[in-house]
């Protein structure tokens, strides 16, 4: 007799988490597969968490969540190949009670936040690869099929919170495959030192943090970023370009991280560290248009495998726990109303959604993925190399008038790109921000 | 300018942990003569190199250093070049840190 659970959760990410967590303290009777190891050993982030998200689901997670700095400065750098050009955002006002966001290790957070699942009365099953949704003649999902022994579980419901590389929704016809230029390959390292080296190279306090994020010629005319994030003691240190670039341009990742490390600005910041894990991830970045089929009979899709990430802000991660906590609080809806987990029962997860920061956010910024596609050169290769150009001009002393330095600048900036193309480029910008 | 040594992605992996499920390999090569051109970036754009070109210019994988990102899942399966699973529960690469 094949065991029958509320609800399924595909994955340990921060979705399937917020979604398991979700329904077994509301008393459903949940089973959450993972195939890694253990909960987060397949998991990778920068990684920022954004408290308020958090909070929601365990307000008092500060108490003894594995955190690593409170985020006190923002720093945005424009890079060409031996400057960078910066806008640098620090405020004591984050050294707040209860702060906004902090640096973590997913995998120490994960593992945390497993605990918690499991205290709330969810069986979390790992080392589990789940290879198949199981339909009825209908088509409803009405389980999975694991690579265990009788590996067949039903339950009402299946959430899938199986990552931006997700088969299951694929291979049941559910959803697409991400597109090349919906999602970008990020290579990361982790660089450890002392905590007081990190708290002097960055001018912090105690557990006071800084994140840089860059770009420039560091992805050699490929849209991408470069992040730099201090945790207690180590820095995380990666960069991402879509995949659609990847394959055009073809560099190796790794070389593009090397030449990000070697940077003038940043070798020093990582100066005698210890490199203790390499890791490479995908980051859904398609936006709102890429946002597939939310939900079925049966199912619904939550985090990076619904494409749910905020790309101009980098909140993966937050986007996942909102979106895994509404699929959560629908479907324990349903079932206290006595109410089937049908597709048009299902789209409440789809309207809260839609009417929740998620979607709008996504909505707002949908034009800036395709933006970023066809005018790759122009923003991450021509104009930091333009702005660096200004910078140096601007602040060089030697002897040129100053009136001459500023038609050299403008020269540098039309022969480059001409003036129709950076007026164009800018008024595409402030739509698709808009 | 000084040309920059060569990076031995090998290193990098050497510091990660994984449990490889040996002669099952989660990702496989559909049989070719001449790669596609997919098949041909994946060569330069695996961010762990497990695809190389071998001496009769056909492109190979070995999946033990795979991050099991999907890259090469997003370029080549809707080609045909290649299958992706995953790997059995347990296997595969484990993040130390993520």
């Amino acid at each position: 007799m094949t065991e029958k659970f509320d609800a399924i959760v595909v994955g340990a990410g921060m979705a399937g988490n917020a979604a398991t967590y979700t329904m077994a303290k509301r008393g459903l009777k949940v089973l959450q597969l993972e195939r890694g190891e253990y909960p987060g050993s397949k998991n990778v982030q920068g990684a920022i968490l954004y408290a308020a998200q958090v909070e929601k689901l365990i307000p008092n997670f500060r108490e003894d969540a594995p955190l690593e700095r409170h985020l006190i400065e923002q720093r945005f750098w424009m890079m060409n190949e031996n400057s960078h050009t910066g806008l640098h955002y620090r405020s004591d006002e984050f050294n707040e009670e209860k702060p906004n966001r902090y640096t973590i290790v997913r995998s120490q957070f994960d593992r945390w936040f497993s605990k918690e699942i499991q205290a709330a009365g969810a069986l979390v099953l790992t080392e589990t690869t789940v290879t198949e949704l199981i339909k009825d003649q209908k088509g409803r999902v009405i389980g999975v099929r694991t690579d265990r022994a009788d590996g067949e579980v039903l339950a009402d419901v299946v959430v899938l919170a199986e990552g931006v590389n997700g088969l299951l929704g694929t291979r049941a016809g559910l959803r697409e495959r991400p597109k090349r230029e919906n999602v970008a390959l990020a290579v990361k390292e982790m660089h450890f030192l002392p905590r007081e080296t990190i708290e002097a190279r960055f001018n912090l306090k105690g557990d006071e943090g800084a994140v840089i994020e860059a770009a420039g010629t560091i992805s050699r005319g490929m849209a991408g970023m470069g992040f730099i994030y201090t945790n207690r003691e180590s820095i995380s240190i990666g960069l991402g370009c879509l995949v659609s670039d990847f394959a055009r341009v073809q560099i190796a990742p790794y070389e593009l991280l090397e030449g990000f490390k070697k940077h003038p600005s940043v070798a020093p910041l990582l100066e005698g560290s210890e490199v203790k894990e390499y890791a490479g991830h995908l980051i859904p970045e398609g936006g709102y248009r890429a946002v597939p089929q939310l939900c079925g009979d049966g199912w619904v899709v939550a985090g990076d495998a619904a494409q749910l990430n905020n790309a101009v802000h980098r909140e993966g991660s937050n986007l996942a726990l909102a979106s895994g906590q509404m699929a959560g609080e629908t479907i324990a809806e349903l079932k206290a109303n006595g109410v089937a987990p049908t597709a048009r029962n299902l789209g409440l997860y789809k309207t809260r959604l839609m009417e929740s920061f998620v979607m709008k956010d996504l909505k707002k910024y949908k034009d800036v993925p395709g933006l970023l596609h066809h005018n790759t050169q122009n923003f991450f290769l021509t104009y930091p190399q333009l702005v660096a150009k200004a910078m140096e001009n601007f602040v060089r002393v030697d002897g040129t008038p100053k009136l001459e330095k500023e038609k050299r600048t403008w020269k540098d900036v039309v022969s480059a790109r001409s003036l129709g193309g950076i007026v164009g480029d800018a008024v595409k910008m402030a739509r698709a921000w808009r | 300018m000084t040309t920059e040594p060569e990076v031995r992605v090998e290193d990098k992996l050497y510091q990660n942990r994984y449990r490889v499920d040996s002669g099952r390999s989660h990702i496989v090569v559909k049989p070719h003569d001449t790669p596609s051109p997919e098949l041909l970036a994946l060569v330069k754009v695996c961010p762990a190199h497990c695809y190389t070109l071998n001496d009769q210019g056909r492109v190979e994988v070995a999946h033990d250093g795979c991050m099991e990102c999907g890259t090469c899942r997003v370029l080549a399966e809707g080609t045909g070049d290649l299958t992706w699973t995953y790997p059995r529960g347990g296997y595969g690469v484990l993040f130390k840190f993520g």
